[in-house]
């Protein structure tokens, strides 16, 4: 990867050089240069369990787009003369409500549907939030080792002494509760990882050649961060932005389990569990789907994190 | 081993003052002024405002206040509780042996599973074993244990009967506590039933806790166990002849534990975040209910010290971890 990204200059000689990647017709090369793409596929679906999280995923991402034509009722609307009725295949359910409903007699299938708009809405904005201040703070941090890196660093430390979900219900409790506040704190909590990685991987880079032959043709500042430097720290960063949204999934839905996040009646999981707790021992379905949904979009993220690694680790690639 | 010590030391300072300075403008940053959120929506004269921000300093300049802040935090004075009034410090002293309790037996569980799944996981490398342990660890990992446990009720104390839903003990044993500990106290008292009726209790949200930091130390310590497997020495403790317990266990663990060691300690924090969900499903009397109750009842003296305490835990624990490191694996300590 880090090879392939190289050759960036602008100077492009019409050079008979049929090694370079897109001269392929030319014709006169026996092997053609794999696509980096197609290698990265080749690599990830040899991981069965990333295939299977990619699938949920894309699954889950229609569920979220289309839920206002997928799902069968409003997730608001109450039907008041079937409170907490079970699903379809228990004694009392019926077709009408295939997963039960709660008890305000709302669709339990139709509010899961919505909820996962929420939870996709949370992940993507935490970990771009994250990725992106922790890209800067990290590259900054490693590009001024003398005065920014101590800084910003021992912040992240103190970041990181405080347990996340702690840290994050502090935060909420100073921005007051809400989807929003939520997705913020979640966003500080889960900053440092960011930027220890970027650093770590910024600063190697530092030392290789390219980037002193960059600077001497006189590449700028911001130049030298996110064009020189940043492509060739991405790989880590993207599987730790994966594996950053199935955590920030699962934070933000403990926050609203515990009261913090999204208030009812928003169909978002952790809220419905919390609004579920008194009725567990009655009526297990109103506590069981939500938190089943929680689960199935976490693993899946968990396992296509796993297989982003595993094709994006030069270290791991078997020659 | 002392400079190694020393570096450790020097680098924690600057995060204790960060986390002090933290939770000092924590309870500045709330929206409104620290004393109108004392008094609630009862109202309150000019005079009696002016009064109370005196008493508690908070007409004093920033720095001033800071430095108080410290001072007192140095005469092992975190303030008080605003709603029991009671010195802060003494109730999270007096909480903090229910949390130290639940947390070690969850650690216990997660360690007694995760290390031997972890071991024959590596040890069957590519097995039907291997590709089980690995799914189910991943599974707990990505676990929302907050509905974890509420299945556990429904499973355990809704349906079979076996478990208590809350609590630490029933409250018919009534006896003094000793250490804090009520396995411990319960045993000391004598009482009949009392002992099982704690470890009944104990059992849930023990599980509970215990269920990412199991399925972390399963990951780690397979992980652990391929990169040794896979060294000279293990070959040739295999070429001798050795048979493979012995390589396994001997050779093979006792480098490999080295990381896991490491693993096990900065579950720490974890176990922490954890103790606040599992705390509060189980109405489990430690510190994670009491800081989750501090922070719905706009009780922000306990919240202040409370985060204070735990981050202060979290780091010296860190800090021990770090220094076992490098006293189990001397290559960190001569790295310098």
């Amino acid at each position: 990867m880090t090879d392939a990204a190289e050759p960036r200059g602008r100077i492009a000689p019409k050079l008979p050089d049929d090694d370079l990647p897109g001269a392929e017709d030319a014709g006169a090369t026996p092997v053609k240069p794999t696509h980096p793409l197609v290698e990265f596929w080749r690599y990830f679906s040899e991981n069965k369990g990333a295939v299977g999280g990619l699938f949920v995923v894309c699954a889950l991402v229609l569920v979220a787009i289309f839920a206002d034509v997928l799902a069968p009722y409003h997730p608001h609307e109450q039907y008041r003369d079937h409170f907490l009725q079970p699903p379809v295949w228990q004694e009392g359910g019926s077709f009408e409500f295939i997963l039960g409903t709660d008890a305000t007699g709302r669709d339990m299938l139709s509010r899961i549907m919505h909820g996962a708009r929420f939870s996709l809405i949370i992940g993507v904005i935490v970990v771009t939030l994250s990725l992106s201040i922790g890209i800067a703070l990290g590259l900054f941090a490693a590009f001024f080792r003398r005065f920014v890196d101590p800084m910003v660093m021992r912040l992240m430390d103190v970041i990181l002494a405080i347990p996340s979900l702690l840290l994050a219900l502090v935060m909420v409790a100073i921005l007051g509760p809400g989807l929003v506040n939520v997705m913020i704190a979640v966003a500080v909590v889960y900053l440092p990882h960011f930027v220890r990685l970027s650093r770590a991987s910024a600063v190697t880079e530092l030392s290789r050649d390219y980037v002193t032959a960059s600077r001497v043709s006189g590449a700028g500042l911001f130049r030298l961060m996110f064009v020189t430097v940043l492509p060739n720290c991405m790989p880590p960063l993207i599987v730790q932005g994966t594996l950053a949204f199935s955590t920030a999934v699962l934070d933000a839905a403990a926050l609203g389990f515990l009261g913090m996040g999204a208030q009812p009646p928003t169909p978002e999981w952790g809220t419905m569990l919390a609004d579920a707790r008194e009725f567990i021992l009655r009526a297990w379905w109103v506590v069981t789907f939500p938190g089943l949904a929680i689960l199935v979009t976490v693993l899946a993220f968990n396992l296509m994190g796993d297989g982003l690694r595993d094709a994006l680790d030069p270290k791991l690639k078997r020659s | 081993m002392l400079r190694f010590l020393l570096t450790r030391l020097g680098l924690l300072i600057p995060t204790f003052i960060g986390v002090t300075v933290i939770s000092f403008t924590f309870i500045r940053l709330i929206p409104g002024d620290p004393v109108e959120l004392l008094v609630g929506e009862r109202g309150i004269s000019p005079e009696r405002h002016a009064k109370l921000m005196a008493q508690f300093g908070f007409d004093k300049p920033l720095w001033e206040q800071y430095l108080l802040f410290i001072y007192d935090l140095f005469q092992g004075d975190l303030g008080k509780s605003v709603v029991t009034k009671q010195p802060v410090i003494e109730e999270f002293f007096t909480l903090f042996p229910a949390t130290l309790e639940l947390s070690t037996c969850a650690l216990i569980f997660a360690v007694a599973v995760g290390l031997p799944a972890g071991i024959s996981a590596a040890v069957r490398r590519g097995s039907m074993l291997d590709h089980s342990v690995m799914a189910t660890a991943l599974t707990g990992y990505s676990m929302p244990i907050f509905w974890w446990g509420l299945l556990l009720i429904i499973l355990f104390s809704g349906i079979l009967g076996w478990t208590p839903v809350s609590g630490r003990i029933e409250v018919v044993y009534f006896f003094d506590q000793v250490t804090g500990f009520m396995l411990i106290d319960s045993l000391l008292s004598g009482q009949e039933g009392a002992f099982r009726s704690a470890v009944r209790h104990l059992i849930l949200p023990s599980i509970v806790l215990g269920t990412i930091p199991l399925a972390v130390i399963a990951r780690q310590t397979r992980s652990a166990m391929l990169e040794v497997l896979g060294e000279d020495y293990v070959r040739t403790a295999r070429a001798k002849g050795l048979p493979p317990w012995r390589v396994v266990g001997l050779h093979a663990l006792r480098n490999a534990l080295i990381t896991v060691v490491t693993v096990i300690g900065l579950q720490v924090g974890l176990l922490m975040a954890g103790a606040i969900l599992t705390e509060t499903i189980f109405a489990w009397p430690g510190v994670g209910k009491w800081l989750y109750d501090s922070i719905s009842r706009r009780d922000y003296p306990s919240v202040q010290g409370g985060l204070l305490l735990i981050a202060s835990l979290v780091m010296v624990v860190n800090l021990l971890v770090d220094v076992l490191y490098g006293l189990i694996n001397p290559r960190i300590r001569h790295a310098r």
